[in-house]
């Protein structure tokens, strides 16, 4: 059985990066996860969508514990994550990236200094190699010139930017976005999906809630959508999306559409 | 004997007990800070019992009046057998006072921080403890400053009730040169202005170090001013 | 160790004693001064330029100034210029004049909190400035003044203790002598401190009370 698992993606040139299998979460006695299985291979990009309350930000939470799931499994390159190791956590955690969709950078500081921390105490490095990676990773999301300011001092774009270089310098096998554009401004929305365009150009693994249809059809491998803690619908964008397909997916993005979102 | 030439006689010595009230306020400061801040996460971050006991160590150090303390300090050494120098003694109850209020400064200041925070240190693979450390006290901190200053003042002019054991303090030798030459209103005047003073110059310093560690758009919320409550 | 007879028969009656004039301190203490309080306080906020600047000097001299030394200064000093006070006397006035102070800062502090918005608002509507200030600036600032203030009484009942230093027989001063009489230090001040603990839990409390009863959703979250 494994076996053919192994050939399979052998065949189809995939190998899975991220497995996520049977994920349950209840809170107060309420279901907020239902049995959540999702499959991440490398340089792939899936897109979450589904009402909100649907859901989507706990399944992603789950995904690396800052919500401890109640049941599941969860694979990084096929090694299963033992929740109650603390050790084994924070390394797992390290090789998975997170955007907030309130950014979460930390307050006291620079953008700079945002990305250096974790490179430092998490990874360990010395202080100029940290400070040489984050220039790097600052000027890839084009923030370069920002490195010195503060938090409180960026419009919301651009702390988003410094936060997905902040999760870049980690070099994460994976990346999770949580909605990264619901928090912006209209006129700043396309600065960070930009940054995460040429990403997922580049190859990167990353699994994104989000309500940017658009972007959503153009660039995703496959959307999944879920509602009320359940994945109810899973496949390639323009299956789900077709012109005429009776699918919940195709309602709900009908539904944005008229509400003008 | 004209009091002008009394408050110049007693200067020296009751600068003499500045010193003692300054060090005696610094250390019960220090022993709160070293305190307090463990106490505070503890009381933020741990379990029931560890939230518990710091929850009835707070009620306790905040509810006795210092002067009460101060002479159960004084018994319990009795029934000890500890001879515990009155200047010593006066630093613990003082110290262990402030740790009360210093760990429920901080606390307010850990608490009105963002979830997020933390939450962002831990998903980048930060241990808690990493988080506590590198993300979430230097944030408090610079948010604690202002309640920190007023705690300062507040155990300043408490330390005043430390004559009361015998600490060659401010009080106790205005006191002792008062009563020998009766001019009570003079010294009681002088001991008041030096007090006033010491609240000004270290309010200043500490409004200094809040602008030094200053960071742009992150609003202590108040700025430093001279602290409440007698 | 425990001796119930002393407890019951000496420490217990005069603590007792000392817990009357405590109360008869901290209450008329806690009024005046709030009503001090209150007045001066409208005077920082609203006063002309020279009352303002009075009632500010008044305000920083006795914050900076240990109340120890204001104690002593009226019982041991004004003497010296020809007023003369009694222990009981003189730890009321002390404690009025303090209080006061304290309670103005909270006071001019919610006072000036009120938006100009607030003010506009209610004379558009034709209110005049007595309704105004009945209707709109009074309900608004005792909410914001009310934990500053709470925490002030809860201060004044701890610092009642201070009367003890002038020789006035409070719980304190009977505390002592009985713990002077017998040195039993260590029983009757836990027994002195468990007389403090109750009442700062009940002002507490009445504070958390008081604050629960008038809580106006989000007024007051900056």
């Amino acid at each position: 059985m494994s076996e053919t698992v192994a050939q399979l993606s052998k065949k189809t040139g995939a190998s899975p990066v991220l497995q996520v299998s049977h994920l349950s979460k209840k809170l107060g006695g309420k279901p907020i996860l239902q049995d959540c299985s999702l499959t991440l291979n490398r340089g792939e990009l899936k897109v979450l969508i589904g009402p909100s309350g649907a859901g989507k930000s706990t399944l992603l939470q789950c995904i690396n514990c800052l919500i401890p799931p109640d049941e599941g499994k969860i694979l990084l390159e096929g090694r299963a994550l033992d929740v109650a190791d603390r050790r084994a956590l924070c390394a797992f955690r390290a090789q998975v990236g997170m955007i907030f969709q309130d950014f979460n950078l930390f307050d006291h500081l620079t953008a700079e200094e945002n990305v250096v921390i974790a490179l430092r105490k998490v990874r360990g490095m010395s202080r100029q190699d940290a400070n040489r990676r984050a220039q790097e990773e600052l000027g890839r999301v084009g923030m370069a010139r920002r490195a010195g300011l503060y938090p409180a001092q960026l419009s919301g774009g651009q702390k988003q930017r410094v936060a997905i270089a902040r999760a870049l310098a980690m070099d994460p096998r994976v990346i999770l976005l949580d909605e990264p554009t619901s928090a912006l401004d209209p006129e700043l929305v396309g600065e960070v999906l930009a940054v995460i365009k040429d990403l997922a150009r580049g190859g990167m693994t990353m699994l994104m809630a989000t309500h940017q249809m658009d972007f959503a059809r153009a660039l995703a491998h496959e959307i999944l959508f879920m509602e009320q803690g359940i994945i109810i619908e899973q496949g390639s964008p323009e299956v789900l999306l077709a012109e005429g397909s009776a699918t919940r997916t195709r309602d709900f993005c009908k539904h944005l559409l008229e509400m003008g979102a | 004997m004209n009091s002008l030439q009394v408050i110049w006689d007693a200067l020296p010595f009751i600068l003499g007990g500045t010193l003692t009230t300054v060090s005696a306020v610094a250390l019960a400061l220090g022993m709160g800070l070293v305190l307090g801040v463990p106490m505070a996460v503890g009381q933020v971050y741990g379990g029931t019992l560890i939230r518990a006991a710091v929850g009835l160590y707070v009620w306790f150090f905040r509810g006795v009046p210092i002067l009460v303390l101060l002479f159960l300090s004084y018994g319990l050494c009795m029934s000890l057998g500890l001879a515990l120098p009155p200047f010593l003694a006066s630093c613990l109850v003082m110290g262990c006072i402030s740790t009360a209020y210093q760990s429920q400064i901080f606390r307010g200041a850990i608490e009105s921080l963002p979830q997020g925070q933390l939450r962002a240190a831990r998903a980048l693979g930060m241990t808690d403890g990493c988080g506590i450390a590198c993300i979430i006290l230097p944030q408090a901190m610079r948010l604690s400053l202002p309640g920190w200053a007023n705690e300062f003042s507040i155990l300043l002019k408490d330390s005043a009730v430390c004559y009361v054991l015998g600490t060659q303090e401010i009080m106790s030798r205005a006191t002792v040169v008062a009563q020998r030459t009766h001019e009570h209103l003079a010294l009681f005047a002088l001991a008041g202005v030096i007090y006033f003073i010491l609240t000004l110059v270290v309010l200043k310093l500490l409004r200094a170090l809040e602008d030094r560690v200053h960071i742009p758009g992150y609003s202590t919320g108040g700025t430093i001013g001279m602290g409440a409550a007698g | 160790m425990f001796d119930a007879a002393f407890v019951s028969q000496e420490l217990l009656p005069a603590l007792n004693r000392g817990l009357l004039v405590s109360v008869a301190l901290i209450v008329p203490a806690g009024v005046l001064g709030f009503i001090g309080g209150i007045l001066l306080g409208c005077v920082r906020a609203f006063g002309s330029p020279w009352a303002r600047r009075l009632g500010d000097a008044y305000t920083s001299v006795i914050r900076g100034v240990p109340l120890a030394v204001q104690l002593m200064m009226i019982y041991f000093a004004l003497p010296k210029v020809g007023i003369y006070f009694e222990p009981y006397g003189a730890s009321l006035i002390s404690f009025i004049l303090c209080n006061s102070a304290y309670q103005s800062e909270y006071i001019r502090g919610a006072l000036l909190s009120i938006r100009q918005g607030q003010i506009k608002a209610a004379q558009a509507l034709g209110m005049d400035s007595l309704q105004t200030i009945v209707w709109i600036v009074i309900p608004q600032a005792a909410r914001r003044a009310l934990p500053g203030c709470g925490n002030e009484i809860i201060y004044l009942i701890k610092y009642s203790s201070l009367a003890y230093l002038v020789t006035c027989m409070e719980l304190m001063g009977e505390g002592k002598v009985v713990a002077s009489d017998t040195f039993r230090y260590t029983e009757v001040f836990l027994a002195v401190g468990a007389y403090y603990l109750v009442m700062v839990t009940l002002a507490t409390w009445l504070l958390h009370w008081l604050e629960r009863r008038f809580h106006v959703p989000g007024f007051g979250a900056r």
